[in-house]
Formats: C-alpha cells, sequence, structure tokens
C-alpha cells in the first residue's frame, strides 16, 4: 500500500528531471540575443495598452460555484459505486433521492440563467 | 508462462532481478532503483509516443484534407519529428519582460510533468503497471486536472491579454467538462466494484468466471459522453477554443517558444493519448483479446480511440464558446445524470449474483441479459435525450426567425415612411 504511492512520488520526480534537463539542455544550447523589442508582450504589433491582470467575467465564478457542486457529489458518489454491489434497495433509493435532488439544483441554476453564455 | 504473450512481464522481471542482486544490501535501494527505472521506461514511452503522435495526426489530418502532409525530412517525411526536435531545442526563447519569472517558467514543467505522472496507473499487460492503486480511477482524474494549473500559470504569467484570455476559457471549459467525465465513469465503478484499473479490466475478461464483455455493451452512452468529455479535456479540436488561432492567436502559450512551447505541445499530447489508453482501459476491455498478445491490444485499442481523436480534428470546425458551454452544462451533465440514476435503479433490479438476490433481492440474470437491459436502457436515453433537445432547438430557431422577421418588417416601414 505505501509503496503504491510511492511509485507515484518516484514518477513525479523523474518526470521533473527529465523534463528539467530538457530545459536546462536547450538553454545550453539556443541563441540567447534578448532586445528591448523582443522581450515585449506580444500583441499584433502595437505596444499595449492597459493592464493585464484585471477582472473578469463574473459568468466564470458562477460556472466554478456549479462545478464545485458537481465536483463534491461525484466525491461522495465514488465511495457509494465502489460499495455499490453490497448495497441494499433502500440504500440505492437514497442515493438516487440525493442524485435527483442535484439534478433540480441543476435545473435551477439553468432556469435562474447560471447556465446561460451571452 | 507464453513468452511472446508475457514479454513485458518477463522483461520487467529480469530487470528487477539483476537490480535487487545488485542492491542485495539494502531492499530500500533496490526498491527505489527498481522504481526509478520503471519511471524512466514510463516517461521514455509517453515523450517517445508523443513524438510519433505528431508525425502520425500531421499525416492522417493531411490526407483527410486532401493534402499530403510532412515528406521532405526523411523517406515518407519519417524524421519530421525529430528536425522539429532540434528545431525545438535551439529555438531563442524568450521571457517577456512584463511577465511574471517564476510562474511564467514553471507553468511548462508543471503540465508535462502532470501529463507523464498518468501513467503510473496505466496496466499494459497482465502485472505489468506502474502501480496498481487501489483508488486509479480517482487517480487519473485528479492528475488530469493538474494541467488546467499549469494553464491558469501560463496564461497569467505570460501578462498577455490573450493568454490570460485563453487560459480563463481553459479553466471554465476544463473543470466543467470534468463533471460528466466522473458521472460516467461511475457506472463501470458501480459494475466492478473497485476503482482499479487493473480490476476494471479482469472484470472484461473472461477470468474469474466474469463474462468477458467489454464495458461499452454495459454502457454506451458512458462511453461517448467519456469521449466526447475527454476531447475537451485535452482541449483538441472541436472544443479547442483556449488556443482558438481565430480569435485569441494561441490563447495561453502565445508567449512561449522553444523547448517551453514543445513541453506544452507534450502536455498536450501526452493527456490526448492518456485519455485514449483509459478510454480503452474503462469500455473497450483494455488488454484483454483473444490471439494476439495483451500489449499489442491495447496499443492497437488505444490508437483507434485516437484515430477517431484525429478524425474528428481532420472534419469538425471549431464550436463556440456558448455552444461549448451549452454542450455540457444544458446536455452533457443533466443526460449523464439520467442515466445514471437508471443504470443504478436497473442494476440494482437486475443482479448477476445468486448472493446478492440472498441479500437484498431482486431478479437473477445472466451477464449478456443484464448486458442487453443496460445497452436498451442506454440507448433509450440517448435517443429520447437527442429528440427533446433537437425539439427546443427548433423552438429557439423558430423564435429567432420571428424576431429577425419582426425586426426587418420595421426597418423597411422606417425607410418607406
Amino acid at each position: 500500500m505505501r509503496t503504491d504511492f510511492a511509485f507515484v512520488g518516484v514518477m513525479l520526480v523523474t518526470a521533473a528531471l527529465l523534463m528539467g534537463v530538457a530545459l536546462i539542455a536547450a538553454s545550453l544550447l539556443r541563441p540567447k540575443k534578448p532586445s528591448k523589442a523582443k522581450l515585449e508582450t506580444y500583441e499584433c504589433g502595437m505596444e499595449t495598452v492597459g493592464d493585464t491582470w484585471v477582472q473578469f467575467r463574473v459568468q466564470y465564478y458562477i460556472l466554478a460555484l456549479v462545478f464545485v457542486l458537481f465536483d463534491i457529489e461525484a466525491i461522495l458518489l465514488f465511495p457509494i459505486a465502489v460499495a455499490f454491489n453490497s448495497l441494499s434497495f433502500f440504500a440505492v433509493a437514497n442515493v438516487i433521492l440525493f442524485i435527483v435532488v442535484l439534478l433540480i439544483a441543476l435545473l435551477y441554476a439553468w432556469r435562474k440563467g447560471a447556465l446561460d453564455w451571452e | 508462462m507464453n513468452v511472446i504473450n508475457d514479454l513485458l512481464k518477463i522483461i520487467s522481471d529480469f530487470v528487477a532481478g539483476i537490480v535487487n542482486s545488485i542492491f542485495s544490501f539494502s531492499p530500500f535501494l533496490a526498491d527505489v532503483v527498481t522504481m526509478g527505472l520503471a519511471a524512466v521506461v514510463l516517461c521514455t514511452f509517453a515523450a517517445l509516443s508523443f513524438m510519433g503522435l505528431t508525425y502520425v495526426e500531421r499525416k492522417v489530418v493531411a490526407r483527410i484534407q486532401d493534402r499530403v502532409g510532412p515528406n521532405q525530412a526523411g523517406p515518407l517525411g519519417l524524421l519530421q519529428p525529430l528536425a522539429d526536435g532540434i528545431k525545438m531545442f535551439t529555438k531563442e526563447d524568450t521571457t517577456p519582460a512584463a511577465a511574471d519569472r517564476w510562474v511564467y517558467n514553471l507553468a511548462p514543467l508543471v503540465i508535462a510533468i502532470f501529463a507523464l505522472t498518468t501513467y503510473a496507473v496505466l496496466p499494459f499487460a497482465p502485472g505489468v503497471v506502474g502501480t496498481n492503486l487501489n483508488v486509479g480511477v480517482f487517480y487519473i482524474i485528479a492528475i488530469g486536472s493538474g494541467s488546467i494549473v499549469a494553464i491558469i500559470m501560463a496564461g497569467w504569467g505570460s501578462n498577455n491579454k490573450y493568454a490570460l484570455l485563453g487560459a480563463f476559457r481553459t479553466v471554465a471549459q476544463l473543470v466543467g467538462y470534468e463533471v460528466p467525465m466522473l458521472l460516467n465513469v461511475l457506472p463501470v465503478v458501480m459494475i466492478t466494484g473497485s476503482m482499479s484499473l487493473t480490476d476494471i479490466i479482469t472484470q472484461q475478461t473472461t477470468l474469474n468466471g466474469n463474462p468477458g464483455i467489454p464495458f461499452i455493451v454495459f454502457f454506451p452512452l458512458s462511453a461517448l459522453v467519456f469521449l466526447i468529455s475527454g476531447i475537451a479535456e485535452t482541449a483538441r479540436s472541436p472544443f479547442d477554443l483556449l488556443e482558438a488561432e481565430s480569435e485569441i492567436v494561441a490563447g495561453f502559450h502565445v508567449e512561449y517558444s522553444g523547448m517551453k512551447f514543445a513541453l506544452f505541445f507534450l502536455g498536450e499530447y501526452v493527456n490526448a493519448l492518456a485519455v485514449a489508453f483509459v478510454f480503452s482501459t474503462f469500455f473497450l476491455g483494455g488488454y484483454a483479446g483473444p490471439v494476439l498478445p495483451p500489449y499489442i491490444w491495447l496499443l492497437l485499442k488505444a490508437a483507434a480511440v485516437f484515430f477517431i481523436f484525429m478524425w474528428l480534428r481532420g472534419t469538425l470546425p471549431r464550436i463556440r464558446v456558448d455552444q461549448m458551454h451549452n454542450m455540457n452544462w444544458k446536455f452533457l451533465v443533466p443526460v449523464s445524470i439520467v442515466h445514471l440514476v437508471v443504470v443504478m435503479a436497473l442494476m440494482k433490479l437486475f443482479v448477476t449474483s445468486p448472493a446478492q438476490v440472498q441479500a437484498n433481492g431482486g431478479i437473477l440474470v445472466t451477464p449478456g441479459v443484464q448486458a442487453a437491459i443496460l445497452f436498451t436502457a442506454s440507448l433509450a436515453i440517448l435517443i429520447g435525450s437527442l429528440l427533446i433537445a433537437a425539439r427546443r432547438a427548433r423552438i429557439m430557431r423558430l423564435q429567432e426567425e420571428a424576431i429577425l422577421e419582426q425586426r426587418r418588417a420595421e426597418n423597411i416601414a422606417a425607410a418607406s415612411a
């Protein structure tokens, strides 16, 4: 069990090392002649106007909220799915009720226009 | 032990034996070295398949679009990936002066690491798997979302408006399409009763008295939705709005060049191939198959799935942002939820093991009959939902046309007055 997850750690380190070596090798091989014009932010040839890091659409935030709802639902459903074969009818009926409540929540969000992208 | 069928297993056991005898003084060190070697092999496999896939994809898409594709470097253009590699290594790489240096430079590394780490749990043949995690399904989805972090890092760190727009789109898309993906893996986990990928494949073979029916027969709707959301998760055409050239130049990686760009590219392809592998594991039976060796079967299935990806890329136009969100939240998610509920009810009603019937009741059927029932139900849900969607779309189109007609009439009236 412990060694199972140890391999994931080893894999992370190995991947980081291999990709890091590729990056370092490239940085040794490539030419490096920076100039002021080269280091400018790309934007169709003109100098950029204004700040990039500004406010973003609130729509993204609403979608993220709906996503969190369903992600947590999924986390709750996975253990149920693993134990599904040993569940009784009554338990499954409860789970179905839980999912249907979430479906109603989705329909409510839909009705309220949270899912509309204008 | 059949030599050809168990080739990978024999080689890995042989190497592990050598390592163990060299490091016989310290079992811990032997373990670390064995795992390190396995990790290097998996990473190399992923990187090499990335090189091969760029060539194959360019050739296939070229053929679909009636072009020739790369044909200059080497015979049939076979050395094209190598030429690309040399170019990527020797191209000058600039970091924009306005960029957030740490975030900007780390992003390609992060996406490549997360893409490569997915391969740790993929079973290539019986007993040949990086690590057989008991939460394998969850691990794949969790690691898969790592690329979202990398993309928002790239978009934010570049300090470029195109890049930031691309990153916002990406987060909205990747985060959204994770929901149908999760909801459609659930039936597979339910029927297997385990999240280990090896168990999922064993359930689709004839071992241990299992029926040997791939899960695509049980859950065709799940397979379809998983495929669609898999394409969206890896941001391939027609869901490649995050790098829509005609709108935001190249999206989040507009400022990257050279090796860093290559790492983004690698992450994208390795992720797409991982989705192909995972799809064939979940729904097509993984390495299970007659006559041919298991690893060949897995590669064939993954290649077939990846060919579908390339085919879609060569055929379909890119969809709009609102269409992408509507497709996910207003079609795939509700349909998946309804499908999940129906599957849960049916699987409790028609059970295959006598022990379960005794414990919880239900009707005892053979796996074949269960598959037939689930298949019919899936198909009914799919056709029904498509009909409803088509009707709604028709009503909305008629409304829009009516509004346009009214405006036109008003314009004519205003012009004549």
